[in-house]
């Protein structure tokens, strides 16, 4: 059973239809790549799925429910997350503050309970404690979580982004060129990641990579966006070969 | 149960503190040690560091450029006044009424206004503001432009003292939970925040409200102190002051706001006799402030207990 299916997305802005009659679905940990040329709408439809935009027509099935126009709040408690093209930390927290705002939507305790700081206030803050320092672990940043998120190296800022995505345990990570700006050896780096917070907290995982070497190398399937429209979809070698995809993007890139 | 135990001893130690620091205050003016015009510097500076707190929750914390302080101000000084004066109840249900008015008045402002972004908000919130202001001194019932005379003197430094230790309290212990942290979020990025799972419509209503209310709390103590209240006292220069006091005192710092109520409070006073340099040195404070330190005096640091035990262990 697919875990996401859209149906003839649609969005435009002014004139410009930035997303026009997407179709696309995503199984259980299943592991999808979408490529396509600057400005084909790649984002956009990220923005659709998690609710920073409203689509103007069509419908998104998260696990059988729509959420399509929702805002985005209530979306990320439905389980997706996502991290950004440009990194969107809480600049001026502390590393740790960053994961635990994560947890924020299932806080255990009440709001009388925090001004008058009864033991479950204690309590709670202290399971929440916990719980980010599990995720900082997991990423390699828990001897860094007093620093502040913007004095942090870029490799590092990605990764605490990704690792604050999936403190809202989500059953959908959505990564936005989670390899913008990385040199080879930290790309490979995050491919191993990426494969390994798949298996390791059963996701599904969407992302947009202009690196063909990690989308190839890690995507189980591809949707190749073009003006807004699916022009191909497909495994990774089909794909490759796909004469619609190297006219309108792929060209020299994969040889 | 040792780290429980730890905290309980340091919450004693620390209501001690406060105890102290109140006795200290009632014994100097029951005594008549500390005369009459220093006493009314004191309630000012109780009174402008509710305000100045209350804002920086709004300004500060949530993000949310507010020049519209005073109005909250105002609501409240009236709904007191109007229970004390007008209708003979007893001050707590003035010093209610007026937590609850202006609580009120922050959440029907905040709802359609909290919409908007940085300058846009900054003017509608202004314009309410002035609108609270105005609607006031057409209400003959609260004496239209002359205001209110003759207003009983029920603050005392008991009152004053109670209302700024809850002040620090319910805001300082607000900001340092999750629900701070959710208020925060939106200061640094609201459409993260929003993606994290959090409502930022409901948090920033929150912090408007809670801001609103305190500002009212102000009013009533002001209200009940100075004798006298009019519309003209709670005009934009007002929400401007109140301003000045939080960046002053840096954006996202609570003690910076209390240091820069004190400071504020303290140089208005001293330079009370001559008005015209007063404004010129104001200004200058702030230029000179913004150029050496634009964040402000704390930036978003805080002196809390971690500082005080640094300074400890630093001088042995």
């Amino acid at each position: 059973m697919s875990l996401m299916e859209i149906k003839n997305l649609h969005k435009s802005f002014g004139g410009l239809s930035a997303v026009l009659n997407f179709n696309f679905n995503l199984q259980s940990n299943e592991l999808v790549g979408l490529i396509g040329p600057n400005g084909a709408g790649k984002t956009t439809v990220f923005n659709l799925i998690t609710g920073v935009y409203k689509p103007d027509e069509g419908k998104i099935l998260f696990a059988d429910k729509d959420l399509a126009g929702l805002p985005p709040y209530v979306i990320c408690k439905h389980g997706i997350a996502r991290t950004f093209q440009n990194i969107r930390l809480f600049r001026d927290l502390s590393v740790l503050d960053n994961v635990k705002i994560a947890f924020h939507k299932n806080v255990p305790y009440g709001f009388l309970n925090a001004i008058i700081r009864t033991p479950n206030f204690f309590r709670g803050e202290r399971e929440i404690e916990e719980q980010a320092m599990e995720y900082l672990k997991i990423f390699n940043l828990d001897s860094k979580k007093d620093e502040i998120a913007s004095s942090l190296p870029y490799g590092e800022q990605r990764r605490l982004e990704i690792a604050r995505a999936l403190a809202t345990n989500p059953t959908m990570l959505i990564l936005d060129e989670p390899a913008a700006g990385m040199n080879p050896q930290e790309t490979q780096d995050l491919m191993q990641l990426i494969q390994w917070i798949r298996k390791d907290f059963n996701l599904s995982i969407l992302l947009i990579e202009h690196d063909m070497s990690l989308v190839m190398g890690v995507c189980e399937r591809i949707y190749v966006l073009d003006y807004g429209q699916v022009i191909a979809e497909g495994k990774p070698e089909e794909i490759r070969n796909n004469k619609r995809v190297i006219e309108a993007y792929l060209g020299e890139e994969v040889t | 149960m040792q780290g429980s135990g730890k905290i309980g001893g340091r919450l004693i130690a620390e209501v001690a503190a406060v105890a102290a620091l109140f006795m200290l205050g009632q014994f100097l003016i029951s005594t008549g040690m500390l005369e009459q015009y220093y006493q009314i510097i004191l309630t000012s500076m109780c009174i402008n560091i509710i305000l100045a707190v209350s804002l920086s929750l709004i300004n500060g914390f949530t993000g949310q450029l507010s020049l519209g302080h005073a109005g909250f101000m105002a609501v409240g000084a009236y709904a007191s006044v109007v229970m004390t004066n007008r209708l003979d109840l007893p001050f707590i249900i003035g010093i209610l009424a007026a937590c609850l008015g202006a609580a009120l008045a922050g959440f029907i402002i905040g709802v359609p206004t909290l919409r908007l972004k940085g300058d846009y908000l900054a003017i509608a919130t202004l314009g309410f503001g002035e609108i609270i202001r105005v609607v006031l001194q057409n209400i003959d019932y609260v004496g239209g432009p002359s205001g209110i005379m003759g207003i009983e003197k029920y603050t005392t430094w008991a009152w004053l003292f109670a209302s700024t230790i809850l002040t620090l309290v319910v805001i300082v212990n607000l900001i340092n939970s999750s629900y701070g942290r959710a208020i925060i979020s939106v200061r640094e990025d609201e459409v993260a925040a929003e993606l994290m799972g959090i409502n930022t419509t409901r948090y920033k209503v929150i912090a408007f409200v809670v801001g609103a209310m305190f500002a009212g709390l102000a009013g009533a103590l002001y209200a009940h102190y100075f004798y006298i209240i009019k519309p003209e006292s709670f005009t934009f220069m007002k929400s401007f002051d109140i301003l000045v006091m939080v960046v002053l005192g840096g954006l996202g710092s609570t003690t910076g706001a209390v240091i820069a109520a004190i400071f504020v409070t303290a140089l208005t006073a001293f330079l009370q006799s001559f008005p015209a340099i007063r404004m010129i040195l104001y200004a200058l404070i702030l230029i000179i402030v913004m150029i050496y330190r634009p964040q402000g005096l704390m930036g978003n640091k805080e002196i809390g207990r971690k500082t005080l035990a640094r300074l400890w262990g630093g001088k042995r």
